[in-house]
């Protein structure tokens, strides 16, 4: 029995390195991916709240497709097909350059974009709580949209978009096994190699199971954290004065 | 021909012809295996909450213990731990006579959303009991309603309707979440799809399988949208 252990340990034979490291390639796609998504989403929030019939539109059927499409097509779609439109794209310009996405981006771009649809409605939801006496004082004060936007909505966002986000953190954090399927040698990855190799899939399985979990805990504990955080201050007006 | 191989004939795309019927059989397969999942889940998820709000102590750990567990991890990484993992014991399965089951791919996967959906069921069966307002337990305890009628004629009505969105979502999020089954060598419409891609190359495939995701995603939540508003045309703000 403990001899299967060593399989997880350092020694020779040990997979633990090769685990350790698809556990940093986890973390580290789950974190770039992060930004961007949540960027492009309030991007997408923002289209959807604004005057423009045709933004609003494409803020719409954006959501409807990208909630709609299994992680995995999208993952797939953008993986093989990026490269195809890409290389069309040097076709039209009389260049016959072949070209292939790195693994890595494409995980990226793919789970960024299902991210930023549904952190839109977050988004969206953040930006409705937030008092439209704020914008009409900062417009009050002489601030341009924009100024007041960044100056007075932004930074009230964060705080009620926080325990939204914190889900949708989680949930990318888990979506990053699948980036796997493309090569991307992340814990799946590993523990499906090591598989292959040892033939002991009940232990690495579960193995990359307790560190999901770990993971998982650790950010519910963090977002936690956050939220106390940015909450000080409002516990003495009953917590949900906006 | 059979009908399933008409829509690519009509739009001229000969893949889709070629492979229509796989990824028409394909979508069967995915339909089955979120409406028994989801619908078992259902079932194990009431019990759940249950447990977890008005069980004995050591339930209420065991049952939060198994929520964390399950909506912690992966949903790929279970059901690899369940196809694979399990699978590995095969002397052990063959003894107590249950090695068909684990054999299967499609049972394999089926055990696997159901446990999967059935804890993320639970959170929301709880969530939404425990939003029912304080005064209604209080109400039906003046009334001499025993502990199971309180919750079966009074709390459940209302708990439910404040259920049905999330578990609406629940829903959906399992019929994308099923095309992980198609890594299991399971040929669901994604791995119909995949099998398709493999023999001809053409992208395209992926897209059309896309687009009959979203139309069935689509028709779900509007169905479900028609549901609530049917389930909730009593009350008074909606």
């Amino acid at each position: 029995m403990f001899d299967k252990f060593a399989l997880l340990g350092f020694g020779p034979g040990g997979w633990g390195l090769a685990l350790l490291q698809g556990a940093g390639i986890t973390i580290a796609i789950a974190l770039a991916t992060l930004p961007f998504g949540l960027a492009l989403g309030l991007a997408v929030a923002l289209c959807k709240r604004a005057d423009s019939a045709l933004l609003r539109g494409f803020a719409t059927v954006y959501t409807t497709i990208f909630r709609g499409v299994p992680e995995l097509l999208t993952l797939y779609i953008i993986y093989f097909g990026l490269p195809i439109l890409v290389q069309q794209l040097f076709a039209l310009a009389g260049s016959t350059a072949s070209f292939a996405i790195p693994p890595f981006l494409a995980g990226m771009v793919a789970l960024g974009m299902v991210l930023a649809a549904f952190s839109s409605e977050v988004w969206v939801g953040a930006l409705n709580a937030i008092h439209k006496g704020q914008r009409e004082a900062a417009a009050a004060l002489g601030l341009s949209n924009a100024q007041a936007f960044r100056l007075v909505v932004l930074p009230q966002l964060f705080r009620v978009a926080l325990p939204g986000l914190g889900n949708n953190w989680m949930v990318l954090l888990k979506e990053t096994s699948l980036v796997s399927v493309i090569t991307l040698p992340d814990i799946m990855f590993i523990t499906t190699r090591a598989n292959v190799v040892t033939k002991e899939p009940f232990l690495f399985f579960g193995a990359a199971m307790a560190i999901y979990l770990v993971f998982s805990l650790i950010s519910a504990w963090g977002v936690a954290r956050l939220e106390t955080r940015s909450n000080r201050g409002f516990a003495a007006f009953g917590g949900t004065t906006r | 021909m059979n009908w399933c191989e008409y829509p690519g004939y009509w739009i001229g795309a000969e893949s889709l012809q070629n492979y229509g019927c796989r990824m028409a059989n394909g979508l069967g397969i995915t339909l089955q295996l979120v409406a028994y999942s989801v619908s078992v889940g259902f079932v194990l998820a009431l019990l759940l909450a249950v447990g977890r709000l008005y069980g004995p102590k050591w339930l209420r750990v065991a049952v939060s213990g198994y929520t964390t567990f399950f909506r912690g991890t992966p949903l790929l990484c279970q059901l690899f731990l369940v196809y694979y993992g399990l699978g590995q014991f095969r002397l052990f399965w063959q003894d107590v006579g249950l090695w068909w089951f684990f054999r299967e791919p499609f049972s394999c996967a089926l055990l696997t959303f159901t446990v999967n959906t059935a804890a993320y069921q639970a959170e929301i069966l709880r969530g939404a009991i425990q939003s029912v307002p304080r005064g209604q337990f209080e109400g039906s305890l003046a009334l001499g309603l025993h502990r199971w009628a309180t919750l079966r004629l009074v709390v459940m009505p209302q708990a439910m309707i404040l259920a049905l969105r999330p578990l609406g979502n629940e829903l959906i999020v399992m019929i994308k979440s099923s095309a992980v089954a198609s890594l299991v060598t399971l040929f669901d419409l994604m791995g119909a799809t995949r099998f398709a891609f493999a023999r001809s190359f053409d992208l395209s495939l992926y897209l059309y399988a896309a687009l009959i995701y979203l139309v069935l995603v689509e028709i779900v939540r509007r169905v479900w949208e028609r549901f609530e508003l049917r389930l909730t045309r009593h009350m008074a703000l909606r």
